[in-house]
């Protein structure tokens, strides 16, 4: 019993990372229909922003976390601007081999200025970790699962509540319907790179202190993100968010009561199961395609 | 007309020069290196380069050996066993060296290993897997401690500690496989039962699930057996979940960096290490102090920048290889009867003992156990 809630407290923290990751990527198919493999760099971007902002400068902790996440969406919209929109023949074959090129670039830039070591962050508050049915509750994780909470609800009051909000959604569904009632659907194409890459640098930042930062961290989250936003359907918002912490608790369940050298494989196979029972993902609505 | 005697003039220019260079290099031993000096591995590769142009300078300063200048043609694997056979392929026949040190990873020197032996080439690894060296061939030499050696020393002290059931976490690459097989297989010699054995992918952020179980389990201690940051993340969810069994990590993290990572959560890890990396601790009678006192200040006064167990590799390799040259005039039949002869030298690393059937040539002694207090190294007995 016992164990059991321990795996769930991890897997469920491991799992609300892969969520805002999910969210992200799930968040920008939907407005641009490209699933960027650079996304797992933002979250690297994320993180090691915090690390510089946070732990070497010392500014305060809300002006850090500002700070990590004003730098993940520049950086989104400065990726946007220089390597998506300059693409000559936009298929999205193109862009998306790009994103992986971007990835790469990231990557290196990164290395070259962090360095190759990888660096530890304090826990945002310093409490002892809380006792439930004897498994221990890190404070982290709370800070994690709020922050996933407190985004995506933030993103879905934002689709469905403003005005802006909802010229995005209209341009998911239809492009060039939307740019003939006058919704700039380019615009609307960035504002959703910042913002997709704005969440990958929250999950940075909020994973940061539970796990050590390095320049090769985002690849793997990337990958992870990408498995929760398939498994909960592609370019459905709370779709992704329940398929990432599907994803983490099966892995967590999986490394305790199966076998830790299984983990991955046993979340990979579930992975492919869904999809081969339902191809559009678990939540993926029959009708409307999107959001 | 002209035109021939310029060809002509220029075939002779070039072939004098050819001679030229060939009187020069008989005077030369030309040595090969092989590191991962970029790359992941790099926190290997680099000081391992570092440390052998500086044994090199300081030899050829001192006069060479038997007269001859040494000369070191060094190139970087980048830990990739393909880039490390192109380099073994220069090394070998462009540069027509007389050994070879390095490389610095183990899945780096069996991809060349076969290409050093064809060619009878000696070559001293100063990579850590047991396989390099076993079973032995005749001209594969390497300095670095294998983990049969790291895992002897850890169940000897919990032998002392009277710890007699364990779990152990290892992380699931070849560093990790090789370690689980060697707790797995010597456990039973010193009268220790693993009750269980699980495993953390090296990028993993959270391991709590695998120390849960373990601590279900009810072992006396856990042992991790990774390289940063892995067992970094292993020590803080430990900590996390209140674990007050002792948590035994591998030689992989002995480094300030892992102190670093881990912060509060390394205090009362307890791991086996090379004795660089307690030098000022060691006793005076210790006869490795002196010669690690000597390698630190000539590393330090030449690249500023604190010294690893890695370059300790290096210099041991450098230092072996010179005194296996002495008397063998480039010989490398010689060179490697030498090296195999080699008793009772004491490097960086431990002293070395090499017989026809031990090509690593250390004991369990060349570790010492450490217990991390209070963010430092203390020495256990």
């Amino acid at each position: 019993m016992q164990e059991i809630v321990q795996y769930l407290f991890s897997g469920i923290t491991t799992g609300a990372v892969y969520a805002v990751i999910a969210v992200g990527l799930s968040m920008l198919y939907s407005s641009t229909e490209l699933i960027n493999f650079a996304h797992g760099e933002f979250v690297m971007i994320g993180a090691l922003a915090m690390v510089t902002l946070w732990v070497r400068i010392g500014l305060p902790l809300p002006l850090a976390v500002a700070g990590a996440v004003a730098a993940g969406c520049m950086l989104g919209l400065v990726f946007e601007r220089l390597a998506i929109r300059t693409a000559r023949n936009p298929q999205p074959i193109t862009l998306i081999i790009i994103t992986v090129g971007a990835s790469i670039f990231l990557k290196g830039a990164a290395m070259i200025v962090w360095g190759k070591d990888p660096f530890s962050m304090p826990s945002f508050s310093s409490h002892e970790s809380i006792e439930i049915f004897g498994a221990a509750l890190l404070p982290q994780s709370i800070w994690i699962v709020t922050a996933a909470l407190v985004l995506a609800g933030g993103i879905h009051l934002f689709l469905k509540q403003t005005l802006t909000g909802k010229a995005m959604v209209a341009c998911a569904v239809n492009k060039k319907a939307a740019w003939l009632s006058g919704i700039p659907s380019e615009k609307m194409g960035i504002l959703a790179f910042g913002i997709s890459a704005g969440c990958g640098a929250v999950a940075g930042i909020f994973i940061a202190p539970i796990t050590m930062s390095s320049y090769d961290m985002g690849t793997i989250l990337g990958i992870k993100g990408f498995c929760a936003a398939m498994i909960g359907g592609l370019g459905s918002l709370w779709g992704a968010f329940a398929g990432g912490l599907l994803l983490g608790i099966l892995e967590s369940l999986g490394a305790g009561l199966i076998s830790s050298a299984l983990k991955d494989a046993i979340a990979f196979v579930l992975l492919l199961l869904i999809l081969y029972i339902r191809p559009g993902g678990l939540f993926a609505a029959k009708e409307a395609k999107r959001f | 007309m002209k035109q021939k005697h310029l060809v002509l003039a220029m075939l002779v220019i070039v072939l004098s020069m050819l001679l030229v260079s060939g009187a020069v290099a008989a005077d030369v031993y030309k040595i090969g290196g092989i590191f991962s000096v970029t790359g992941r591995a790099s926190f290997l590769g680099d000081p391992e380069k570092k440390t052998m142009e500086m044994m090199v300078e300081q030899i050829n300063a001192a006069g060479g050996i038997d007269g001859h200048r040494l000369e070191a043609v060094i190139y970087d694997s980048e830990g990739d066993p393909a880039k490390a056979v192109s380099a073994v392929n220069k090394l070998l026949h462009k540069d027509k060296v007389i050994a070879i040190i390095g490389p610095s990873t183990t899945p780096t020197t069996l991809a060349i290993v076969n290409f050093t032996k064809r060619e009878k080439v000696p070559l001293i690894s100063c990579a850590a897997g047991i396989k390099i060296t076993t079973p032995v061939d005749p001209w594969v030499f390497k300095t670095a401690q294998s983990d049969l050696l790291a895992v002897a020393a850890v169940y000897q002290q919990m032998k002392t500690a009277g710890i007699k059931k364990i779990g152990i976490l290892t992380v699931s690459n070849a560093y990790g496989e090789s370690g689980k097989k060697q707790l797995l297989s010597q456990a039973e010699k010193f009268g220790i039962q693993v009750v269980l054995n699980e495993s953390f992918g090296a990028k993993d952020t959270d391991t709590t699930a695998q120390l849960a179980k373990i601590k279900a389990a009810g072992p006396d201690a856990i042992v991790c057996w990774g390289t940063n940051p892995g067992p970094a993340v292993v020590a803080k969810n430990a900590k996390q979940l209140k674990i007050d069994i002792p948590l035994y990590q591998s030689h992989g993290v002995g480094s300030p960096k892992f102190i670093e990572l881990a912060g509060d959560a390394a205090n009362g890890n307890i791991l086996p290490t090379g004795k660089i990396l307690v030098t000022s601790l060691l006793d005076d009678t210790d006869p490795q102090k002196k010669v690690l006192e000597d390698y630190q200040k000539a590393y330090q006064n030449k690249f500023s920048g604190n010294v690893s167990g890695f370059g300790g590799y290096a210099y041991d390799a450098v230092n072996l290889l010179a005194n296996a040259l002495k008397g063998s005039s480039g010989d490398k039949e010689k060179i490697r009867d030498n090296l195999e002869a080699t008793k009772g030298y004491v490097g960086a690393t431990g002293e070395f003992n090499f017989t026809a059937q031990d090509h690593n040539g250390l004991s369990p002694a060349a570790f010492v156990m450490v217990e991390i207090q209070n963010g430092t190294w203390t020495l256990l007995k």
